[in-house]
């Protein structure tokens, strides 16, 4: 196994002699985006006319299906078929694993009578047009025997159990650390339930050759869905061909397939006729996955000087009760702050819900919430200035590993951050603003996430011509995947960009975990610059044993490539002239990258500081974003402009959060209040005033050979609490209680007397 | 029932289902899958095109209603190989990510434009007598029924912003 040492010498990324790493260049799939070209999985076109099937959901939350009448389906226009549990193809039952190796267990669609959550697909139609089938879904008549549901999460907390398998946390002892702490803080921080709300709905394109099938689906990661169909269909996966090249939006809710797949594929075995499914967007909402609610109780002892001397998060949450996920919510703290004392961990409630899942920074995203705003409480009470109470407590090492940090820029994010944006000007004084009805506050936030690397493998193959091709069933959900593996792939062989092909997204390709965790750049962008190094190897090898090549006989590490060629000094010839001469069919070969031996020896994350300047309208508690501001630390940028579109992306994920995403649950079905777009509201244009972010120069030679780390994630990470503490310095309201609708505000400006 | 409509300039005869939307006809039976189906509901302006010359969600809308209209979608936009300047300017300021929403933002973005040149007032306009300044504030309410949960909005400014000029 390799070390982090191997990735710290000198290597043509770090070199960056052409100057494509770093670069502005636009986005390598963006022509066909902005001319409408490229083709999402709905849109492909099958081999012959497609039949359209549409999913019919459940609605209730937990019972059984006592009888469910489908004649009048059936006698419906243009109908092909009907499936209910009683006549869907027979399928693996829910958990299989024939082929051990699987990523994925079996996953039946309408499996079993039983109901499980509100949503659930029930019954299932195809038919000639889409008309039809919608039609014709809408006529299904069902009897339910509905059975007692747990779907309110704070009436159910009595229910939280550990999760399975873990423990909590406990570094010296925090009770009496806490007890004898000189200024303490106790408050209980909540977040909602959130939705993906990708724009593009979970669809599939499916048909069969023989016994293969081909199946064009919206999935972040590619091996998972190909496996978990091949289990559910109870074949092989390699009579699976998975192809997903573009993709509508993912931010975790598309790390697993739905019934939309497994459907798409049966129906079009069945009737012999390439089919299409796509989610409605209600079902979007009811029947995929959401980030659960998280209540979290905050306890912080400090000294006078702000030093923690005792933190603690208990986190509590909930999942679906046959489908175990818990949202880490406490997990980053362990990282963040030093204390001698503390104590994290979780609790899980199962309920009659829809999974649960990950969404954009799983256990980042809500937990920061709750600790970034305790900080900004515990500064109060300490008359310490925000970051200087961060910076009093920022460790030397990992505070619970005590494993040294890889590169850590947090106090360097919050200093760059607080001059930029004017931090010298906040009142510390609450409500000492004001702009007309507007009262006006500013307030930041610290951020942190952590830094993965997953085995991943690339192809690269290049032709006579010169042509430089990467292949990888790697995704690109919008993240700037395609644009960034063609900059490794030109830079490492030193050809101009536009020699450089990217093909992702198919499961004939060499595997790569997908695109999810803030890991995507670093995993397969690494296996992309390490087959290039392959390539290299193998060119330098052909010229300098080729007799007819200016480079014959030289030493094959020595040789350079650039602008094309391959030389030594002033012998140089291009690689087109070198494969066409030696092997004309062209050259393939793969590569691959895995976790060094000792890379987790390194506490390793990724950094920010959020400011945020809002106004309060003192008559309506309406919250009006006035500008945001986020530096980060994310290792090295590849491309400057996808990459800021990313984290300025995830800032505005982070508005949202704070002011307008939530959806209850309606306790009498179980199901979503908002399934819609109307009723859950995601950041629209006007909401989002002045947002802009900037990357500190960094190299983390921990990470992997290219130095980088994600950028997806971070920038949701601690936005909320920037925000809630700017509306706390602009009017003195403290809400604990996500997000901070009007609602919330008024009453609070209202006990003000305001 | 039957239709007729021209498309990005091209002359359609439909026979269709009476319930068919002009996005399905669009994409399922023109075969034009630039213009996206978001939500079906009117909410998300995934299918923003325009209908003679007025930007519409085109899921909102039944085929049946556009006997003898002209509709451009995104892409009729682009002059062969020479992209519209909007579509320049969204892919020179990256004003997109998933490229899911694009279509619906750039026709969106296209007849906003227009609508402001013929002195259209918005809920933004604060003087409803003189000419409309094109303020960042117009901008944004103009493009608030596009959604991009990507959230490209600041380039999405930027992009309409490089096309329009600075406020006048």
């Amino acid at each position: 196994m390799s070390s982090v040492k191997d990735w710290a010498v000198p290597n043509p990324v770090s070199e960056n002699r052409s100057g494509i790493i770093g670069k502005n260049v636009d986005r390598y799939e963006g022509r066909l985006k902005v001319t409408g070209t490229a083709p999402y999985a709905y849109e492909v076109e099958p081999p012959s006319a497609p039949a359209y099937g549409q999913a019919v959901s459940a609605t209730i939350a937990r019972g059984r299906i006592v009888a469910i009448d489908t004649s009048a389906a059936l006698a419906s226009p243009g109908v092909k078929l009907v499936w209910t549990s009683e006549n869907v193809p027979k399928q693996a039952a829910r958990g299989e694993r024939a082929n051990p190796r699987s990523q994925r267990a079996s996953n039946p669609a309408m499996g079993s009578d039983a109901v499980e959550f509100y949503g659930q697909t029930i019954a299932f139609v195809a038919a000639d047009t889409l008309e039809n089938a919608k039609a014709a879904a809408a006529l299904i008549n069902v009897t339910y025997d509905t059975q007692p549901a747990t779907v309110d999460f704070l009436a159910s907390l009595d229910q939280a159990e550990m999760p399975p398998g873990e423990d909590d946390t406990e570094i010296g002892d925090f009770s009496t650390g806490y007890r004898e702490s000189s200024v303490k803080l106790d408050e209980t921080y909540f977040s909602p339930i959130a939705n993906h709300t990708q724009m593009e709905p979970c669809a599939t394109t499916a048909w069969w050759e023989g016994d293969k099938v081909t199946v064009h689906t919206s999935i972040q990661m590619v091996k998972g869905g190909q496996h978990a169909l091949a289990e559910t269909l109870a074949i092989p996966s390699d009579k699976v061909h998975l192809i997903t090249r573009y993709i509508g939006g993912g931010f975790g809710g598309k790390g697993q397939s739905y019934d939309d797949l497994t459907l798409a594929a049966l129906a079009a075995r069945e009737l012999n006729q390439p089919v299409k499914v796509a989610y409605t967007r209600q079902q979007m909402f009811q029947a995929t996955i959401h980030r659960p609610a998280v209540q979290m109780r905050v306890r912080l002892g400090a000294e006078a000087d702000g030093r923690l001397n005792a933190f603690s998060i208990e986190a509590i949450t909930h999942c679906a009760r046959n489908v175990p996920f818990t949202e880490h919510a406490a997990n980053f703290s362990r990282s963040l702050y030093a204390s001698p004392n503390r104590l994290t961990g979780h609790r899980l409630v199962r309920m009659d819900l829809p999974g649960a899942g990950p969404m954009r920074a799983p256990g980042e995203a809500t937990g920061m919430l709750s600790l970034e705003c305790a900080m900004d409480e515990l500064a109060e009470k300490l008359g310490l200035d925000p970051i200087e109470l961060r910076i009093r407590n920022e460790p030397t090492v990992d505070p619970e590993t005590g494993k040294p940090f890889s590169v850590r820029q947090l106090v360097s994010c919050m200093r760059e951050g607080a001059q930029r944006f004017g931090w010298e000007r906040r009142n510390p004084l609450p409500g000492k603003v004001q702009d007309g009805r507007w009262l006006v506050g500013i307030g930041m936030a610290a951020g942190i996430r952590g830094n993965f690397l997953l085995p991943a493998k690339a192809g690269i193959r290049i032709t006579a011509d010169g042509t430089v091709t990467l292949s990888q069933g790697m995704t690109d959900i919008g993240t700037g995947t395609y644009t960034i593996l063609a900059q490794i792939t030109a830079e490492t062989l030193g050809v101009p960009l536009d020699q450089v092909r990217v093909e992702l997204g198919d499961s004939d390709m060499p595997p790569a975990p997908g695109s999810g965790g803030q890991f995507g750049a670093a995993t397969a962008g690494s296996a992309a610059f390490e087959t290039g190094m392959v390539m290299r190897r193998t060119l330098a090898e052909m010229a300098t044993g080729d007799p007819n090549s200016p480079l014959f006989g030289v030493d094959p590490t020595l040789v350079t490539f650039a602008n094309g060629n391959i030389a030594l000094e002033n012998r140089s010839e291009s690689l087109s002239t070198l494969i066409e001469r030696v092997q004309p069919e062209g050259v393939y070969v793969e590569g691959s990258i895995s976790p060094a031996a000792d890379a987790r020896d390194w506490s390793q994350h990724t950094y920010g500081a959020q400011f945020a300047e809002v106004g309060v309208d003192v008559v309506t508690g309406e919250v009006r974003l006035r500008r945001m501001f986020g530096v980060f630390a994310a290792g090295r940028i590849l491309n400057a402009k996808t990459a800021k579109s990313q984290i300025t992306g995830g800032m505005i994920w982070g508005i949202g959060t704070a002011l307008t995403e939530t959806n209850p649950i309606d306790p009498r079905y179980g199901s979503f209040l908002n399934q819609d777009m109307a009723g859950y509201l995601v950041p629209s244009h006007a909401d989002i005033v002045n947002v802009d972010s900037m990357f500190l120069d960094e190299v983390d030679d921990k990470a992997n050979p290219l130095g980088i780390k994600g950028v997806g994630e971070l920038g949701i990470c601690g936005t909320g609490a920037a925000i809630a503490n700017a509306i706390y310095n602009a009017c003195g309201v403290r809400l604990r209680d996500y997000p901070m609708t009007p609602d919330k505000v008024l009453k609070g400006l209202i006990a003000k007397g305001l | 029932m039957h239709t007729n409509l021209t498309v990005n300039g091209k002359g359609h005869a439909l026979d269709h289902d009476t319930r068919t939307t002009l996005l399905d006809a669009l994409r399922e039976t023109l075969g034009l899958k630039g213009t996206k189906k978001g939500c079906d509901h009117g909410q998300c302006g995934a299918c923003t095109v325009l209908v003679n010359g007025v930007r519409i969600n085109a899921c909102l809308s039944l085929v049946a209603m556009h006997d003898g209209d002209e509709v451009v979608t995104i892409e009729g936009l682009a002059s062969g190989d020479v992209l519209h300047p909007m579509q320049q300017a969204f892919l020179t300021q990256d004003a997109l990510q998933c490229g899911y929403c694009t279509p619906g933002q750039i026709c969106s973005a296209v007849a906003m434009l227009k609508e402001v040149a013929e002195g259209q007032p918005s809920q933004a306009t604060h003087d409803l007598s003189g000419r409309i300044s094109l303020t960042d504030e117009e901008i944004r309410e103009r493009m608030s029924g596009n959604i991009c949960r990507c959230s490209a909005y600041p380039q999405i400014l930027a992009a309409i912003r490089s096309v329009a000029g600075d406020a006048a």
